[in-house]
């Protein structure tokens, strides 16, 4: 994989799943009150490798990890099975969840601000993470949290050791965020759309720190974006999302490149191009089903120009065409699935 | 050469803001000195990071903030003050729409309604029209009768944006601001939009004054684009150019910035430290502290505008006199 060329540790996705991957994720559902929104999904996770979640909204890829962290709110059921390492991670006690999260794995969220709590200063949340999963006390936090802050290319850390979080940046927030998710020293950093809320300079530098670190010391990360271009330039490994179900997973030069599932091709299609010619967008048409109503077959042949008859009754199971690429589509196991790039006239149809 | 619809010349607008509950007033610029003009039918892309004055300008445009100094010109008459009757009849032609549908619209109030309103304050037509009227609007916008019963909620965020359209484009405007339109949609749900948006444009001879973070899109939809930081344009011309060939330090950093679906070796350039507060301008060239081709002369003088020979206007000094290609180097 060429992609892997300019990589400096060189963590090599490897083709198939490694022996001993490092999360592994099986036939996991969420109901909400009694409505499937996450409906079987299986993935695995290798030790260092940047996996890419991308979906729009109500695709679950933000329910999966909040699932896999047990994060979900009690009115949610989950099943499956979920393992780090080997270990179960659903239905754990508490105790052993909390030394989990926070610990070797962690994960931060969209809106920064919002997650750090607005009347504790920036030291003593960060010291919170540190005294729970490392024992750290005393003035040791101090300058355990001065390493980290340095790490994540915060400046001046000991006035920051002091502010509010009003008093930082929405990128210098993330930054913090960042440092609190690495002072457990993870070996899985979930992202959930890191910078969405954040302006396009500073996605670039939060990008590029993320990207540093996963190299510096080797943890996995998991990005979840609706941005494919985000995921795009960080991730060795992506998986496509829609209606709670995985409909794609391939390494990220071979789905940009050639992508499989007619709903990847339709997500690369409707992106307005940034180089080379213009010319009309190639919506995806009508609109992504509600969860309590989902067609009987593929949730995505309502919207899908290459359906078949059959695609209306059976939901396609995630096959795996060629190595290392699954793919959840009949039609395309049918005829071999090509970039549509033909102008759709009507916008309105 | 067509006629412009919108002029801004020399507008700069300014609020006063304490630092600290006890503190001194301090005035904060959050335009300073813009120059921008539309031309009729065109569409004309304001780009920039939060606090780069962005959206104010917009504003200013419609009427809705009053500059403290410079004019607005909606073809060729200046606008008249806000609130006043003069202003509410010009302010027919000029509509803006939002990021946020949802809270654009009344929640309570069925799609409807809230598209015939326009028509009710403006008394517009016999009341009976009206509502067929508005059916036909929002058909022309991709919702039928069923979308015009329903209520905002029971919409979907792509189907809420075209009813937002559907309200700002009955009273037939001929100029539309458009503050982040697609920013809150869905990647599929945004193409729609932004296709309905130009199929809109070229059917009603629409000028659209397009405010946005979103590179890709502005390339798609824009003929002329204004890069903004701090308050100030930096770089102003066809899109065409700037996005191919930009000359200011800032508009590079940001286009290098756009993650690309499929692109991963690029070398991007990353801009140190954060967008600075407009409460603390530096002095000189605003960009000074973050470029990273600054000279000593870009911390004490503020850059004035050169038009080079493509059209384009920029304010650096590392461009003034000099081909900018070289001299940009990252």
């Amino acid at each position: 994989m060429g992609n892997l060329a300019g990589c400096a540790t060189g963590y090599v996705f490897p083709a198939a799943p490694a022996p001993q991957p490092l999360l592994v994720i099986e036939g996991m559902t969420v109901d909400f009150n009694g409505v499937r929104v996450l409906r079987g999904i299986d993935l695995t996770l290798a030790r260092g490798e940047a996996l890419g979640i991308v979906g729009e909204s109500g695709s679950g890829k933000s329910v999966t990890w909040l699932a896999a962290l047990g994060l979900l709110p009690r009115s949610a059921t989950v099943s499956g099975s979920v393992r780090l390492d080997g270990e179960e991670m659903l239905g754990a006690a508490a105790s052993r969840l909390d030394r989990i999260r926070g610990g070797r794995v962690a994960m931060i969220f969209q809106d920064p601000s919002s997650a750090l709590n607005p009347v504790l200063r920036i030291g003593r949340q960060i010291g919170e993470v540190l005294a729970r999963h490392h024992g750290v006390s005393g003035s040791n936090i101090r300058a355990e949290a001065k390493r980290l802050f340095d790490l994540v290319g915060l400046p001046d850390a000991a006035r920051r050791f002091d502010a509010y979080p009003h008093e930082l940046s929405g990128g210098q927030n993330q930054r913090v965020m960042i440092a609190m998710a690495l002072a457990g020293k993870p070996d899985v950093l979930v992202a959930d759309e890191p910078t969405t809320a954040l302006d396009a300079t500073i996605q670039a530098q939060i990008l590029d720190l993320l990207t540093t670190i996963r190299r510096e010391t080797g943890m996995a990360l998991v990005l979840i974006s609706h941005d494919l271009g985000v995921v795009s330039e960080t991730c060795d490994r992506i998986i496509v999302m829609y209606t709670g179900s995985v409909v794609e997973t391939a390494p990220a030069d071979a789905i940009f490149a050639s992508p499989r599932h007619p709903y990847t091709q339709g997500l690369l299609a409707a992106l307005p191009p940034f180089e080379g010619a213009l010319h009309r967008l190639v919506p995806i048409e009508g609109q992504v089903p509600d969860p309590t109503n989902l067609p009987p077959g593929c949730a995505f042949a309502p919207r899908c120009p290459k359906r078949l008859a059959v695609c209306e009754e059976a939901v396609p199971p995630l096959a795996q065409p060629e190595n290392g690429r699954f793919s959840a589509c009949i039609a395309a196991t049918v005829q071999p699935a090509r970039l549509s790039l033909k102008l759709n006239t009507s916008v309105l149809a | 050469m067509t006629a412009n619809i919108l002029e801004l010349s020399g507008i700069s607008r300014s609020y006063s803001t304490r630092q600290g509950l006890f503190g001194k007033r301090v005035p904060v610029r959050a335009v300073d000195d813009v120059s921008l003009s539309l031309q009729e039918g065109q569409t004309l892309a304001l780009v920039g990071e939060s606090g780069s004055g962005k959206s104010t300008t917009g504003r200013i445009a419609l009427g809705l903030e009053r500059p403290n100094s410079g004019h607005v010109l909606f073809r060729g008459s200046e606008l008249p003050p806000a609130d006043t009757p003069a202003w509410r009849r010009m302010r027919a032609q000029m509509q803006m729409i939002y990021q946020d549908p949802l809270a654009a619209l009344d929640r309570r109030l069925p799609i409807l309604d809230q598209t015939r309103e326009p028509l009710d304050i403006h008394d517009v037509g016999p009341a009976s029209e009206r509502n067929d009227k508005a059916l036909a609007m929002l058909d022309a916008v991709g919702l039928n009768a069923g979308h015009a019963a329903s209520l905002p909620s029971q919409l979907s965020g792509g189907q809420r944006q075209r009813a937002v359209l559907a309200r700002a484009l009955i009273m037939k405007p001929s100029l539309l601001v458009c503050d982040e339109p697609v920013s809150a949609l869905d990647v599929s749900i945004q193409a729609q939009v932004v296709n309905l948006l130009m199929d809109l444009q070229r059917d009603l001879q629409l000028s659209l004054l397009f405010i946005s973070h979103d590179l890709k899109v502005v390339r798609q939809v824009s003929q002329r684009m204004a890069v903004m930081y701090l308050g100030r344009i930096v770089e102003y011309g066809e899109t065409r150019l700037l996005l191919s060939n930009s000359v200011h330090p800032y508009t590079r950093a940001l286009i290098s910035a756009v993650p690309v679906a499929g692109r991963r070796t690029r070398e991007r350039i990353i801009l140190t430290g954060e967008p600075p507060n407009p409460a603390a301008r530096p002095a000189g060239c605003a960009f000074h502290p973050r470029c990273p081709i600054a000279r000593s002369e870009c911390a004490n003088v503020s850059p004035a505008f050169t038009t080079l020979p493509d059209g384009r206007s920029v304010a650096c000094h590392a461009v003034d006199g000099h081909p900018p290609i070289e001299e940009v180097g990252v």
